[in-house]
């Protein structure tokens, strides 16, 4: 009797033990999914902004080249008061060139946590291009319909200190593995950020959202809305364009 | 009886000198140190009216709600109808627009590069005009430390300690990195033209200060202003006043329409410097401060003088009993007593209250300077202090002078009834 109890009792263990490692692989294994539609080597598109202020609305349209995950430069296309405008990030660096002041400014620091032109999103929300994988570890908390898709629900725990974000959870289209919503918390547990995302599409041989709409939960406002106009990716991208040179 | 009275005070100045120096110093120290009280309190408030609320502010209902943000999203717009309808109703009053804002300044190596940088709290007031009240309400002249006041659109004011960490200085350039009324980028580059030191670690650690045309220009804010702020025509904050001024101006938006915006959220509200963030304490804490300590030197000033009329109306009990003896009637005695101490105590507290007057309006004009005291201060505080000119002044000193006169000289007087002829021939060893 006592045998068969002792037996018993090691196999649920050893059961509920292969229960959490297989969902702790099946975690890793969705975000590495995630990270292959959603990263790239290079990366060039067109975008448009729209910024759903308390009281108006304006819409900010430029075009952007990514390298790997340190270098990208993206230029202001209109309305005429920000084009020319242009942001060049270099590793952890960010600098905004300006043609009205004919500067380079260097963004460093906690400045880097302000809002880009008014919007949802903050410098260094549009630096971060890391992969998650490298940054957070990832846990299964449920299984979910989400706009009429299956989705799973990751809670994102970060390994390290430098991220924007130490926690998020995401909801991820169970058949295209790309996020269809992302919440964004402090260590503290307080929701900063959310953003959902719509129109994924299939585009060269991976599925991409088209469309973001950004919360900054700590704003009042209409959110941000971010559409991707057009999207090549692995193409190639001149080295000059990735240099402070390029800025002016 | 109260002829005979005064000639013998007049008169018999071995008498009456004294105690009317006595009265008189009293009454001049009341008036002085209640005026020197109300002055440092209403200063101090006023420093803030200039500076950061005004008497009265307008601004958006949402601006409100947010004020310490400087959300210049929500700021006002139309402005210039707005002022003209403000001048119109309010005549006696000044008012400014300013923009209130945040941003980052950069300043730049020889070779346009960032050499150093951080954030500034700015003011855009009205700079350039020639009959602007602004540079007198901060104190401009006064407050520069290198180089001189702007003259032109593109120069602005740096604080001492911001250029000092920038190692900038009059006739250098930086670029001013901030956000429009929009949300857009905005990169302006200005020159400074002096640098300034208010006193105050709050507004010396990132001030900087530019025309009000500049700012506008900076944050698509043309026609728009954060904030008006009205100025009432007295020296110090009145409540009453300012309170009656909100009520006017709300009656004002309820027959012009056209000053109110389609979404209720930025039609214009005014506020009284009482019911601004912090405020409304911060003016119970001076009248409860002021009140306490014009008590307390009100009592004090009362009990000396008391002590002063019950030592005098003492002195006179051989006198006192001389003229029972000759039969003079005691409740005579005690009325003249009375009547002679009212005297004494209307004339001292007329020459103090005279002197005391004087007095406040001499460092009134000329106030005193405790600049080097608050260099480290970190609230706002007036460099230079000035006695406050009230109401009171003319009769605060009348307090301790007569009622506290007469109440001395009431006590020392019922002694009178206790007065009998032959213990005074006793005492006068007859």
């Amino acid at each position: 009797m006592k045998t068969s109890v002792l037996l018993f009792t090691l196999i649920s263990f050893t059961g509920i033990f292969s229960l959490q490692a297989q969902e702790s692989n099946e975690a890793a294994t969705i975000l590495e999914k995630v990270d292959k539609n959603l990263s790239a080597q290079n990366r060039i598109f067109e975008s448009s902004m729209t910024i759903h202020g308390r009281r108006t609305s304006r819409t900010i349209t430029s075009k952007s080249r990514t390298r790997g995950e340190k270098e990208a430069l993206t230029e202001y296309l209109s309305p005429a008061s920000e084009a020319g405008t242009k942001m060049l990030k270099l590793e952890n660096q960010l600098w905004i060139y300006t043609p009205s002041a004919d500067r380079t400014i260097q963004i460093s620091g906690h400045m880097l946590r302000q809002s880009v032109m008014g919007s949802d999103l903050s410098y260094e929300d549009m630096m971060d291009d890391r992969k998650l994988t490298e940054v957070y570890s990832a846990e299964v908390i449920a299984r979910d319909t989400l706009r009429g898709e299956r989705v799973v629900l990751l809670q994102l725990t970060a390994r390290s200190s430098d991220v924007a974000y130490p926690v998020q959870k995401m909801w991820i289209d169970a058949e295209k593995f790309v996020p269809l919503r992302q919440e964004m918390y402090a260590r503290s547990g307080q929701l900063l950020k959310r953003v959902d995302l719509f129109d994924v599409r299939r585009i060269q041989n991976r599925w991409f959202p088209m469309r973001m709409v950004y919360r900054d939960m700590l704003k009042t406002g209409g959110g941000t809305e971010f559409t991707v106009t057009s999207i090549a990716f692995d193409t190639l991208i001149p080295e000059h364009i990735f240099s402070k040179a390029s800025l002016r | 009886m109260k002829r005979f009275l005064l000639k013998g005070i007049l008169k018999d100045k071995g008498r009456s000198l004294l105690p009317v120096i006595v009265v008189s110093l009293g009454a001049m120290l009341t008036v002085f140190l209640y005026s020197w009280v109300k002055g440092v309190m209403g200063d101090s408030i006023e420093m803030s009216s200039n500076f950061d609320t005004g008497d009265v502010k307008v601004v958006t209902k949402a601006y409100s709600l947010q004020e310490g943000q400087y959300p210049n999203d929500l700021a006002l717009l139309d402005v210039e109808q707005l002022l003209k309808k403000l001048k119109a109703e309010f005549p006696d009053m000044d008012w400014a627009p300013r923009i209130r804002f945040g941003a980052l300044a950069d300043f730049p190596d020889s070779l346009g590069e960032t050499r150093a940088q951080g954030p500034v709290a700015g003011w855009a007031v009205d700079l350039l005009s020639k009959d602007s009240g602004e540079p007198e309400r901060f104190n401009l002249p006064a407050a520069i430390v290198r180089g001189r006041m702007p003259e032109k659109r593109g120069e602005v004011l740096l604080a001492e300690n911001l250029a000092t960490r920038f190692d900038a200085g009059a006739g250098d350039t930086f670029t001013l990195f901030g956000t429009t009324m929009e949300g857009g980028f905005t990169f302006v580059n200005y020159t400074v033209s002096g640098t300034i030191r208010f006193g105050t670690t709050g507004l010396d650690r990132g001030a900087i200060l530019m025309d009000l045309q500049d700012a506008r220009a900076a944050f698509g804010m043309e026609d728009a202003a954060g904030e008006i702020l009205g100025f009432l025509p007295v020296f110090h904050y009145d409540d009453r006043m300012a309170q009656e001024v909100v009520s006017r101006f709300d009656t004002l938006l309820e027959s012009e329409n056209s000053l109110l915006d389609q979404d209720p959220e930025y039609s214009p509200v005014m506020l009284t410097l009482g019911r601004q963030a912090g405020m409304a304490e911060m003016l119970v804490y001076a009248e409860a401060i002021s009140g306490m300590l014009i008590f307390l030197f009100v009592l004090a000033m009362s009990i000396v003088l008391w002590n002063a009329g019950l030592l005098g109306g003492l002195r006179r009990y051989t006198e006192f009993g001389v003229r029972i003896a000759l039969g003079e009637d005691k409740g005579h005695i005690y009325r003249s007593l009375l009547w002679e101490a009212l005297m004494i105590g209307s004339i001292g507290s007329v020459v103090g209250t005279f002197v005391g007057v004087a007095l406040v309006y001499i460092f009134h004009n000329i106030g005193f300077n405790f600049s080097a005291l608050l260099q480290n201060a970190s609230i706002l505080m007036p460099g230079i202090v000035r006695p406050a000119i009230t109401p009171a002044i003319y009769y605060i000193g009348f307090i301790p002078g007569v009622v506290s006169m007469l109440l001395g000289n009431a006590l020392a007087g019922r002694g009178i009834y206790k007065r009998q002829t032959s213990r005074l021939f006793n005492e006068l060893e007859v």
